[in-house]
């Protein structure tokens, strides 16, 4: 598994991502992903590969996806151009609204188009994991929707700082599961879900949230968030008439920030850029910068940039935001940032929290902490580069992180 | 003899003197790094192969009792390492001893040298449970140019073709999931398993093992009659953690 890459190699590779060709046979993105699952999961995996291939290129299956997208979740979501953030930062900002989505953030793109899946195979029920729990409401409305029972694995950590979505899954008819081994966050809770799914890899359809794990789940969730960045490009031409210099999105595992990138990614001019959750530091265990600090291991499935010891051993992550306290990262970005496609960096919690409370004051829009890392990392990027036309995606709205901002205050 | 080899004779010694063969499996300084070595030489009295854990922060296909023991042994400091370092000034501990680890701890370790480290400390092959055939070909590689076993998984779950690729690349012996889900669950061993064991046994030329769920011994003796050996896990590690002798416990089971 190399991951020293010559130019000519690179170009290559970007060459095949943009033609399609990736991930490739195997689920590779290059040197990175592929199915690293135990042996129970491997025919589960390979009828979910089966099942994507036929699903999504079914022109009915498709047709199902986007009137639920349209006359459920609420799609297409605005483009909003941030008059007051422009005006504070010399730049032309537009916000890809996200928040406006149903159950309040992109989540529901990729919960929906799975649950839809998992009606399809017949599943007798669904789980799923959570960190900041916006993927654990979105799954437990598409599962009401769909009607399929749901159980929702959440770290004991994270149940305690994302309560009023905790409250939210029980509401919409999910059992919540509270892990209490490992870290108790977000990587606990997969450790977690996977185990389960073990024991019943026919009978349940696990419903990974981010664009990490074993093919397919990358390209999977990949495809079913896509909308975003198509819609975007739409909505900037319309409104600008051309193309933002300059993308921003939040990374954590990093599903909204390929839905957001992926379409542009054929658009040399249109720079991308990834940020990540700084934390309190750049030491090991001090923020979740997979991309800025890890090295290459396999966790969940998938090789990809890992933050881990000289053991390999994972390392516990810190971010202010849940949804981003994650050792790990899709193996898309892994490959994007390895190619120089994407740029990445990363946005403290102190400079995260400044930017929501700048975003509520200036547009009147309370975004998810998450997405504040996105705003952030737009905001230094803006004082070195004046007047762009900057386009970021506000992956989701900031409720549900209302007791943190209230013990912060 | 070759180290995967060594595993084969020993489960093939324990047939041919009609017992089965017993392969144990401790998390690596569980309970105390301090006995390591000792408590894996008291096993092996009573063992044809050891089964040894290498600790892992993410132990995404075992159950509490492992996920437990783990935990306390990396608080403790073992690492791949630390294991292999006190393997091989230990010499030997009396029975072959196979290595089960995680893929990333291996993979930060480097193949190459780990193989030849592997030699050094008397191990003879790996169980890998989050590297499937499909990923392996690199660390087989490694693997074989010393001789070492890459010992394959099949599960209940398993389509025909699926087993034939798996047993055909599995040394040392083939270990059976004989239950769907992770280590040291159901203490019930589903009705259909002597028909699976018969049927991976039809296939191969080296031992089979059973393994999961395994914790009383009429379940050695039953599966016995179909498998080469029984792997005993998470039972074992129970009898550790509220400070029983493991030996009594691995003698009461193969009477």
């Amino acid at each position: 598994m190399q991951v020293e890459l010559s130019d000519l190699e690179r170009k290559a590779l970007l060459t095949r991502l943009l033609g399609g060709k990736l991930p490739d046979q195997q689920g590779r993105f290059g040197p990175f992903g592929g199915r690293y699952a135990p042996e129970t999961l491997m025919p589960a995996l390979e009828r979910l590969e089966a099942g994507v291939k036929q699903y999504l290129a079914d022109p009915k299956f498709i047709a199902e996806l986007g009137r639920e997208l349209d006359t459920w979740v609420g799609r297409p979501t605005p483009l909003t151009h941030a008059r007051g953030l422009s005006a504070r930062w010399g730049a032309e900002v537009y916000l890809k609204r996200e928040d406006m989505a149903h159950t309040g953030a992109h989540k529901i793109n990729n919960a929906l188009g799975q649950a839809l899946l998992a009606r399809k195979f017949g599943a007798k029920q669904v789980i799923a994991e959570t960190g900041a729990g916006q993927h654990g409401v979105a799954t437990a409305a598409a599962c009401a929707r769909v009607g399929i029972p749901c159980v929702v694995y959440m770290g004991a950590v994270d149940i305690e700082r994302q309560a009023p979505n905790v409250d939210r899954m029980a509401q919409l008819g999910a059992k919540v599961v509270a892990v209490e081994s490992g870290d108790r966050t977000l990587r606990a809770a997969i450790d977690e879900a996977f185990r389960n799914w073990v024991a019943d890899p026919e009978g349940s359809y696990y419903l990974l949230g981010s664009a990490v794990g074993p093919h397919p789940y990358p390209y999977l969730v990949r495809e079913l968030q896509t909308v975003i960045g198509h819609e975007a490009r739409k909505q900037m031409a319309a409104m600008t008439g051309g193309l933002p210099d300059v993308a921003f999105a939040c990374i954590g595992g990093g599903s909204n920030a390929i839905g957001l990138f992926h379409p542009f990614l054929a658009d040399e001019k249109v720079q991308l850029v990834g940020v990540e959750a700084g934390g309190r530091g750049t030491g090991l265990g001090e923020n979740s910068a997979t991309l800025a600090t890890g090295t290459p291991g396999v966790l969940h499935g998938c090789y990809s940039m890992l933050l881990h010891d000289e053991h390999g051993q994972v390392q516990e992550t810190h971010s202010v935001s849940a949804g981003l306290d994650y050792p790990g990262v899709g193996p898309e970005h892994a490959l994007l940032k390895t190619i120089g496609r994407v740029t990445y960096t990363s946005a403290t919690d102190q400079e995260a929290l400044a930017a929501l409370q700048e975003c509520c004051a200036a547009e009147g829009v309370l975004p998810a902490l998450e997405s504040a890392h996105a705003l952030a990392g737009a905001k230094a990027w803006a004082q070195e580069n004046p007047a762009k036309r900057m386009l970021i995606g506000l992956s989701g709205r900031g409720d549900k992180d209302m007791p943190t901002l209230s013990k912060l205050a | 003899m070759q180290p995967h080899a060594r595993i084969s004779a020993a489960l093939n010694a324990a047939v041919a003197a009609g017992r089965v063969g017993l392969v144990p499996y401790v998390t690596a300084g569980y309970p105390d790094r301090n006995t390591f070595v000792d408590t894996l030489k008291k096993i092996a009295a009573v063992a044809d192969v050891i089964e040894v854990g290498v600790p892992f922060s993410d132990p995404m296909a075992d159950g509490v009792t492992i996920q437990r023991s783990s935990r306390i042994a990396l608080e403790q400091g073992v690492s791949l390492r630390w294991i292999l370092a006190e393997l091989a000034r230990a010499g030997t501990v009396g029975a072959p001893v196979v290595l089960m680890s995680y893929l990333n701890p291996l993979l930060v370790y480097g193949y190459e040298a780990l193989a030849t480290d592997c030699v050094k400390a008397g191990v003879c092959g790996f169980i890998v449970p989050d590297l499937p055939l499909e990923e392996g070909e690199d660390f087989r590689a490694a693997l074989d140019a010393q001789g070492l076993a890459l010992i394959q998984l099949v599960t209940p779950a398993t389509p025909d073709d699926r087993m034939a690729r798996l047993c055909a690349a599995s040394k040392g012996f083939v270990y059976a999931v004989t239950i769907r889900g992770i280590t040291g669950g159901t203490s019930e061993l589903p009705a259909a398993v002597p028909a699976y064991l018969d049927r991976i046994k039809a296939q191969v030329e080296i031992p089979v093992c059973a393994g999961f769920g395994v914790r009383r011994s009429e379940q050695v003796r039953d599966l016995g009659r179909h498998a080469d050996g029984v792997i005993v896990g998470s039972a074992l590690v129970e009898q550790l953690e509220a400070g029983n002798d493991p030996v009594e416990f691995l003698k009461l089971l193969r009477s």
